[in-house]
């Protein structure tokens, strides 16, 4: 199968920093892949390249075969990429419902634009009552954002990326910032809401029974470069990663 | 249906427009004439308010309020065109225009950089009249309407034809504006004005939309120009002067960004407590204005409009 998003040789340099180093990866439609590493290792820096926030000191991405690289981020977005924050970016006035009526009111001034009103396209109100009612963010509805508890300023976030409907979604750390026991069934939510749509998921993640239960694919991340990439059991056996990621003592190691 | 979004507003405008004209015949002429400026300073104010909405503050507003009027006045000498309304849409359209042009550069900015190169701009167009005697130079020229809507200045209606059109001006502006910011492109106001970065990971263009919000408030700015200078026959450099602009900021921040209609009710308090303040203690006027300034800033953060909203919650 053709590689929905795929990068080739994508390095970026502050200077003498490179914060990410000759990254090639492909990424098949339909998965569920996971980025981990140490802080500074790239994995933030590798979304903020694909979904144009930062440009690439040199390689390419390549999205449904289309080369993005360098495009702003709303264009990368209209194409449909989409990424949520590890700090919450929610419109802090306006309430959980007009929140998600933004995104969902921007693709369908898209749509009458290019394409008309024709598709028979549920009109965006419904649409934003229906993920009100999926993310579970029902009894929020008419809270602004700046009064909810972070968590659920987190699954918003999240929803808004949903909303724009995407074909890729990013999602950096999900899980950051929520108590650890609420974060298997935060990921439950997320992930069976958003792969309802048969979109692909990327997601950083610190976790690594996060990591291991969801995702059928590990990118393993250190000092800009990635180091292990493949089936999670592999990637997370695997002796590099355990030294640089996971910090778990090596067995028969120095 | 939803419990958040306030009802349709152009029912109570229409109804408020209706009543305006009604009054008419039974004002004496200076009131009139006071209720005109209020009206026309108040579509200022409500681009403004669009503005805001936004999150930018523009200390240039006299720019499109003062080629409004200009427009206005060299239509009617120059074009000689004889009626108010096209004399209206005249002004209106060139403040549009000139925003158009003027918005490539200043949607690229944001805070105190878009509010002083806003006031910049208007100034260098204070310099440029002041410079310029075929315009009157500081002294300006008088501006006369023949008509509105066809109906003489001399006859019993016509002779408050100005003070009709702008009341429908107000009207049109006001329920146009409302109906749009409850529209999808609308909403991206706000949106803008919390997390600019969030709205282009959405999809849109910040810079367009906020291009689009200078065109909108600076058409709104031309046509409260071009009304008054018709209503007071006469215009000069110091509609785009620095402290005409300051008064709009004044007005919109008393009035509150909370409704289309807060606009024309701070405009309309200021007109009267000016005409009031100015009769009663001609030489510290400008002291109880400014008094009233603070006492608003201080009791009522959100503006006059929110004694309306306050009573709206409580009942």
């Amino acid at each position: 199968m053709s590689a929905i998003l795929e990068t080739r040789g994508l390095t970026k340099a502050f200077g003498a920093v490179v914060a990410a180093n000759d990254l090639s990866v492909s990424v098949a439609p339909d998965t569920v892949v996971g980025l981990i590493g140490g802080n500074g290792a790239g994995k933030t820096t590798f979304l903020n390249l694909v979904t144009g926030y930062q440009k690439p000191t040199a390689g390419t991405v390549t999205f449904e075969g289309r080369d993005i690289t360098g495009l702003a981020p709303r264009r990368i977005t209209r194409l449909g990429i989409c990424r949520s924050f590890q700090i919450p970016q929610v419109f802090d006035t306006l309430t959980a419902y007009e929140n998600l009526l933004v995104g969902l009111g921007i693709v369908s001034l898209g749509r009458r634009a290019f394409v008309g009103s024709a598709l028979g396209d549920q009109a965006p109100e419904a649409v934003a009552e229906e993920m009100l009612q999926r993310f579970r963010l029902g009894e929020w509805r008419d809270a602004p954002a700046s009064a909810l508890p972070e968590g659920v300023r987190k699954l918003l976030d999240i929803a808004m990326a949903l909303a724009v409907k995407p074909r890729i979604l990013l999602l950096d750390e999900p899980t950051s910032g929520v108590s650890a026991d609420e974060k298997f069934a935060l990921m439950d939510l997320v992930l069976g809401a958003i792969r309802a749509d048969k979109v692909t998921v990327l997601f950083v993640e610190h976790d690594m029974d996060i990591v291991r239960r969801y995702t059928e694919r590990i990118l393993a991340f250190y000092d800009g470069r990635i180091i292990a990439d493949g089936m999670p059991d592999r990637v997370l056996a695997d002796a590099e990663v355990r030294r640089y990621v996971t910090g778990e003592p090596v067995p028969g190691g120095a | 249906m939803s419990a958040g979004a306030p009802p349709r507003l152009w029912p109570r405008l229409g109804l408020a427009l209706l009543v305006t004209l009604a009054v008419v015949p039974f004002l004496p002429k200076w009131a009139a004439f006071l209720v005109t400026l209020a009206l026309a300073k108040g579509l200022v104010a409500l681009g403004l308010l669009l503005l805001m909405r936004t999150g930018l503050v523009s200390f240039g507003q006299g720019l499109y309020y003062g080629i409004g009027a200009y427009a206005a006045g060299m239509g009617a000498s120059a074009l000689e065109l004889g009626d108010a309304v096209p004399l209206v849409l005249l002004g209106a359209t060139a403040a549009g225009l000139v925003a158009l042009l003027l918005g490539l550069l200043l949607a690229r900015y944001r805070t105190i950089f878009f509010a002083m190169l806003s006031l910049a701009f208007s100034m260098i167009f204070y310099g440029l009249l002041v410079k310029t005697s075929a315009l009157g130079s500081t002294d300006g020229f008088n501006v006369a309407a023949r008509s509105t809507f066809g109906l003489p200045t001399t006859s019993p209606v016509g002779r408050f034809g100005v003070y009709g059109l702008g009341a429908l001006v107000v009207f049109v502006g006001a329920a146009s504006l409302d109906r749009y910011l409850r529209s999808h492109l609308g909403r991206l106001a706000p949106a803008i004005r919390d997390n600019e970065l969030r709205v282009e990971y959405m999809g849109a263009s910040v810079r367009n939309v906020v291009h689009l919000h200078l065109v909108l408030a600076a058409v709104l700015a031309g046509a409260g120009g071009a009304l008054t200078a018709l209503a007071v026959g006469h215009v000069d450099p110091e509609t785009t002067y620095w402290t005409t602009s300051g008064e709009f900021v004044f007005v919109a921040i008393l009035s509150g960004t909370g409704s289309v209609a807060a606009p024309f009710v701070g405009a309309l308090l200021l007109e009267l407590l000016r005409s009031f303040a100015y009769e009663h203690a001609p030489n510290t006027w400008q002291l109880v204005v400014g008094a009233s300034m603070l006492a608003v800033i201080l009791f009522l953060p959100e503006g006059l409009w929110s004694v309306f909203r306050r009573r709206r919650r409580a009942a």
